[in-house]
């Protein structure tokens, strides 16, 4: 593992702007700090920027301008192997799982070490095996039982994919997770165990995590940190404690967000 | 309000109908009468035609099953099982990296059209016609056959499986791809899970239309059974013709169950 003690500025987000069509911003010059550590939850009402905020970041989509520093490194401006190897670092915990269906569960926890790997080595199924033992350790640390290894991911429960997805991103020993609103799909009490585990993920492990999430609740529960978005911009940035009513007001436009 | 009360406002009909629709229809029966008319096909000609068939169904009877007919028949078939397997093995391989950059949603657009239109090409014609084309130029037997049905094959396998990527569940394949996955990686752990079962299915299946097509490519020289179905009914040996049918038929069947089990492995 490489982290040891807390860096602070591990990702840099300047002047983050991003239009689908032209002259209609769906992310208006955002300016973040996330530190090496904590769980930073990001809230907002739907078709706010969040997920395209986070996805700007391991550029699943490409952003139209501005600068994501990583390491180091300007995210914003990285193609090809540079590009593959900085999302390397980069895990990502999805609403829907987005597990590949057909594959068991140990062969989705091992797409995590794709990035790493000659092409021959999945096609073969022929992993290294301090990286099998490491997805079997994976997939017992997110609470998932070793006989769950060999079974398909189409049959599990949404629970169980979100455990697997999990295992999927810390299987790349990555220096930040990315959740977009991995509770979304599941029940209440779901929900809770997912965000104890990414709470695990960011305390034990030393993670820093960022998620999406529009449960404020679960987000003042387990967030270190929450920023609070509306129209494509950063309307909060603190503590839980420090988000009140009139920030929510705010975020959500008017009082309908009380249920 | 009372119910009847409520019924006095006119209510929109329920299901409109669809004067687009309803015209095609129309149309395409009466053209299939006016065809009719034109090419002949009357109820006299069908009744008058009918004693001819039964004549040529009573010399069918019984299959001729003499040893050096069968040895012929059988020699002919093992050809069109070679013709067939060939075909849709190097005709599937060919067909995979052809459908990948056929399919829109992974490969740039350029190169999706114009392997659409080298698709499109393949499947234009007939595989007798382009039997016929490598009769011509790698002479006759079983090569030209071959050729024949690799073309064919390419250009209904290459069309389906572009259809069956087309329809990728891109949420898989963007989880891979966030792990810093390569092109060749989200290949074989995104892509290839969710399709490899269609793929089966539809190799089956040119498999069996394979099987069928060897048997008719014999007819203009490109070798299997098809050479010896076509000398029999010219030499009007319809107790042979029987046979060879009676063959025919059971191996599209035994094709089928064989179809059947592979999906049943692959599912």
């Amino acid at each position: 593992m490489n982290m040891s003690a807390a860096r602070p500025g591990l990702l840099s987000i300047t002047d983050l702007y991003k239009e689908y069509r032209s002259g209609a911003p769906v992310l208006k010059n955002i300016n973040l700090e996330i530190e090496a550590s904590g769980l930073t939850a990001i809230i907002g009402p739907s078709g706010t920027g969040k997920s395209t905020l986070i996805r700007c970041i391991n550029r699943l989509i490409d952003p139209t301008a501005g600068q994501i520093k990583f390491r180091g490194l300007d995210l914003a401006q990285l193609k090809g192997k540079a590009l593959r190897e900085a999302r390397c670092h980069i895990g990502m915990v999805f609403q829907e799982y987005n597990l590949v269906e057909r594959l068991t569960v140990i062969e989705n926890v091992l797409c995590g070490k794709l990035g790493s790997l000659p092409v021959w080595r999945p096609l073969l199924r022929k992993f290294a095996a301090q990286d099998i033992d490491r997805a079997f350790d994976l997939i017992d640390s997110v609470g998932l039982s070793q006989e769950f290894a060999s079974r398909r991911a189409d049959a599990l429960s949404g629970g169980q994919r979100q455990r697997v997805g999990i295992a999927r991103a810390l299987m790349q020993e990555p220096g930040l997770i990315l959740a977009d609103e991995p509770t979304s799909s599941l029940d209440p009490k779901t929900s809770v165990e997912i965000m104890e585990l990414l709470d695990q993920v960011s305390r034990q492990r030393q993670v820093p995590v960022i998620i999406n999430i529009h449960n404020v609740d679960l987000a003042r529960r387990f967030a270190t940190r929450i920023i609070g978005m509306s129209r494509g911009q950063v309307v909060f940035d603190g503590p839980p404690d420090a988000l009140q009513d009139r920030h929510l007001n705010e975020i959500y436009g008017g009082e309908d967000w009380q249920a | 309000m009372t119910d009847s009360a409520l019924r006095t406002a006119p209510r929109p009909a329920a299901f409109a109908v669809h004067w687009p629709a309803r015209l095609s229809w129309i149309g395409l029966g009466l053209y299939v009468l006016y065809a009719a008319g034109q090419v002949n096909v009357s109820w006299e000609r069908i009744v008058s035609g009918l004693p001819q068939a039964a004549k040529l169904f009573g010399r069918m009877f019984p299959p001729n099953m003499a040893p050096d007919k069968i040895d012929l028949i059988t020699s002919g078939m093992l050809e069109t099982i070679q013709i067939a397997v060939i075909a849709t093995v190097v005709g599937v391989l060919l067909s995979l990296p052809l459908s990948l950059m056929a399919a829109r949603n992974l490969s740039p657009g350029w190169l999706a059209a114009s392997a659409r239109v080298f698709i499109a090409v393949c499947r234009s014609f007939h595989p007798v016609i382009v039997s016929i084309l490598f009769v011509k130029a790698v002479g006759f037997g079983a090569l030209a056959g071959v050729l024949a049905l690799i073309v064919s094959s390419m250009g209904f396998i290459g069309k389906l499986f572009a259809e069956v990527l087309e329809e990728l569940n891109e949420k898989q394949v963007e989880a891979v791809r966030s792990t810093g996955a390569g092109f060749f990686s989200v290949l074989i752990m995104a892509v290839m899970p969710q399709v490899f079962a269609r793929f089966i299915g539809l190799s089956a299946y040119q498999f069996d239309s394979n099987l069928r097509n060897s048997t008719m490519v014999g007819i203009v020289g490109g070798g299997g059974i098809g050479a010896a179905l076509f000398t029999a009914y010219q030499r009007f040996d319809y107790d042979v013709v029987l046979t060879i049918l009676i063959v025919i038929i059971a191996l599209i069947m035994l094709a089928e169950l064989l179809a059947n089990g592979l999906k049943k492995i692959f599912r």
